[in-house]
C-alpha cells in the first residue's frame, strides 16, 4: 500500500504544477493579444516587402550555390511545437541534400539560429552549419531594431550566400500555424536576373539599399509572425497541462482518500483485535 | 490584343507589353502603422535619394531609397494628405503596384515642432562633438531627420 505521506507529496507537487502553467497560460494570453495586434499592422508590411521578389522572380542557376538558413525561433521553451517544427524542417532539407548528393553536399549550406531554441537543436545535429547565433529574444515583442540587427549580421557575416531561407511560423489561428519559408537573395543574383531589368534607372548604391531595407523588414515581418505563433502556441501546451495536471489531482486526491480509509479501518481493526484479545 | 468595351472593363487598357489598369495598388506604411493597403490613390510624392518625384499610376517600375522628409499623397477624391518618413524603400512593380516601406511613418499633424526643433539643436551639438567617424556619421543622420520633422511641422 503507498505511502501516505507519498501521495500527499505527489498531490501537493502536481497541485503546484497547475497553479504554475495556468499563470503561464494566462501570461501567455495576455503577450498572444499583443502580439496579434502588432501582427494586425505588420502583414501588409510583410506582403508588401516580398511583392518585388514576387515580381521579378529570380532564379539562381548555379550547380550547387550557397544557400543560408536563417531559424527564427526564440529562447524560451514550453511553447509547444513552434521551435521543434521550425527545426525539424531545416534537417529535413538538409538531409534531403545529403540522400541526394553526398555528405558533402551541405558544405555550401549554413545556419544562423536566431533563438538558443535552434542553437541547442543544430549543435548536436549539424554543428559545422551553424553561422551565427541570437539570443535574448523572445522576452519582450520584437521590434524593427531587433530585425535591422539580425538582418545586419547576416550581410555583415562575410559569408557570401547566393540564395537564402528565412524559415518561420506562420500564423493561421490560435490552434494552428504553419511552418512557411521566404526565400531571400544576394544582391549579385537579383542584379543579374533578367527581370529586374525591367525597373528603370536602377544603380548598384538603390539595389542595395534596398536590399538591406527589405531583408530588414522581411525578418521583421517573420518575427512578428513568430512571436504570435509562439504565444498562441504556449497558450494551447500550458491550457493542455492545466488539464492533465487536473486530471491527475482528481485521480490522486481518490488515491489518498482510499488510501486514508484504509489507513483508518486498519487501524481500527487493530484496537478492536486487540481489545478482543482482552 | 482585344479592347474589352464592357462596362466593368472600361477602366482597362491593354498595352503592348504587360496589363496595366488606371488605377495603381498603392501600399504604404511603416512597422508602427499601415495607412494604405492596396489603395487607389491618384499621385504620391517621395523624397529620396535620387530627388524627388511624383508617382503616377502605370509608373515604369523602378526601385528608390526614401530621405527624411515628407510623403504627400493625393487621393482619388482630390484630397492630399501628409506623412513625415525618417527612411526606408520605394519599389514599383510591373503590375503597376506601388510600395512604400518606411522605417518610420507619422502623420505630419501629429508632429510636435518645439520637440523637432529641441532634436536638431542636440543634433547639431553632437555632430561638433563627436570626432569618431561612426559616431558622426549617425549623428548627421539624426540632423537630418531633425530638419526634415521641423521642414515639415512647419
Amino acid at each position: 500500500m503507498p505511502n501516505l505521506k507519498l501521495i500527499a507529496m505527489r498531490l501537493k507537487s502536481v497541485t503546484n504544477i497547475q497553479k504554475i502553467t495556468q499563470s503561464m497560460k494566462m501570461v501567455s494570453a495576455a503577450k498572444f493579444a499583443k502580439a496579434e495586434r502588432d501582427l494586425k499592422a505588420a502583414r501588409p508590411l510583410g506582403i508588401a516587402a516580398q511583392q518585388f521578389y514576387k515580381s521579378a522572380d529570380i532564379q539562381s542557376d548555379k550547380e550547387q550555390p550557397k544557400e543560408i538558413f536563417v531559424a527564427l525561433t526564440s529562447d524560451r521553451g514550453l511553447a509547444g511545437a513552434v521551435h521543434s517544427n521550425i527545426n525539424k524542417n531545416i534537417r529535413a532539407q538538409l538531409e534531403a541534400k545529403i540522400a541526394a548528393g553526398g555528405p558533402s553536399a551541405i558544405d555550401n549550406c549554413k545556419i544562423i539560429c536566431v533563438g538558443d531554441k535552434s542553437r541547442a537543436f543544430f549543435s548536436r545535429f549539424f554543428p559545422k552549419q551553424i553561422l551565427m547565433v541570437g539570443n535574448e529574444i523572445g522576452r519582450l515583442p520584437p521590434t524593427f531594431n531587433d530585425a535591422s540587427k539580425v538582418a545586419n549580421a547576416i550581410l555583415s557575416s562575410g559569408y557570401d550566400y547566393d540564395t537564402g531561407k528565412l524559415l518561420f511560423n506562420y500564423y493561421k489561428s490560435v490552434v494552428s500555424n504553419e511552418t512557411t519559408e521566404l526565400p531571400i537573395y544576394s544582391q549579385e543574383l537579383v542584379l543579374s536576373s533578367e527581370n529586374v531589368s525591367v525597373y528603370d534607372s536602377l544603380d548598384a548604391d538603390v539595389v542595395q539599399s534596398y536590399m538591406e531595407y527589405s531583408l530588414a523588414s522581411l525578418i521583421y515581418y517573420c518575427m512578428k509572425e513568430g512571436a504570435t505563433s509562439e504565444q498562441s502556441s504556449r497558450m494551447s501546451a500550458m491550457d493542455n497541462s492545466s488539464k492533465n495536471a487536473g486530471e491527475m489531482i482528481d485521480k490522486l486526491t481518490i488515491t489518498f482518500n482510499r488510501t486514508r480509509q484504509a489507513v483508518i479501518t486498519g487501524e481500527l481493526i487493530e484496537i478492536i483485535s486487540g481489545a478482543a484479545a482482552l | 490584343m482585344a479592347f474589352r468595351t464592357a462596362a466593368s472593363f472600361a477602366r482597362r487598357m491593354m498595352s503592348t507589353s504587360t496589363v496595366r489598369s488606371s488605377e495603381m495598388s498603392f501600399t504604404f506604411g511603416g512597422p508602427n502603422a499601415i495607412f494604405y493597403s492596396g489603395a487607389s490613390v491618384k499621385q504620391v510624392d517621395v523624397p529620396s535619394f535620387s530627388g524627388a518625384f511624383g508617382i503616377l499610376p502605370n509608373h515604369v517600375p523602378t526601385l528608390a531609397v526614401l530621405k527624411p522628409g515628407v510623403v504627400t499623397v493625393y487621393e482619388e477624391d482630390g484630397s492630399t494628405k501628409k506623412f513625415f518618413v525618417s527612411s526606408g524603400s520605394v519599389s514599383i512593380n510591373e503590375d503597376a503596384s506601388v510600395q512604400i516601406l518606411a522605417e518610420e511613418a507619422h502623420k505630419v499633424e501629429d508632429i510636435d515642432a518645439a520637440a523637432a526643433r529641441d532634436l536638431v539643436a542636440k543634433a547639431q551639438a553632437k555632430v561638433a562633438a563627436t570626432s569618431d567617424e561612426v559616431a558622426k556619421a549617425e549623428a548627421m543622420i539624426e540632423l537630418e531627420v531633425g530638419e526634415a520633422l521641423v521642414a515639415a511641422s512647419a
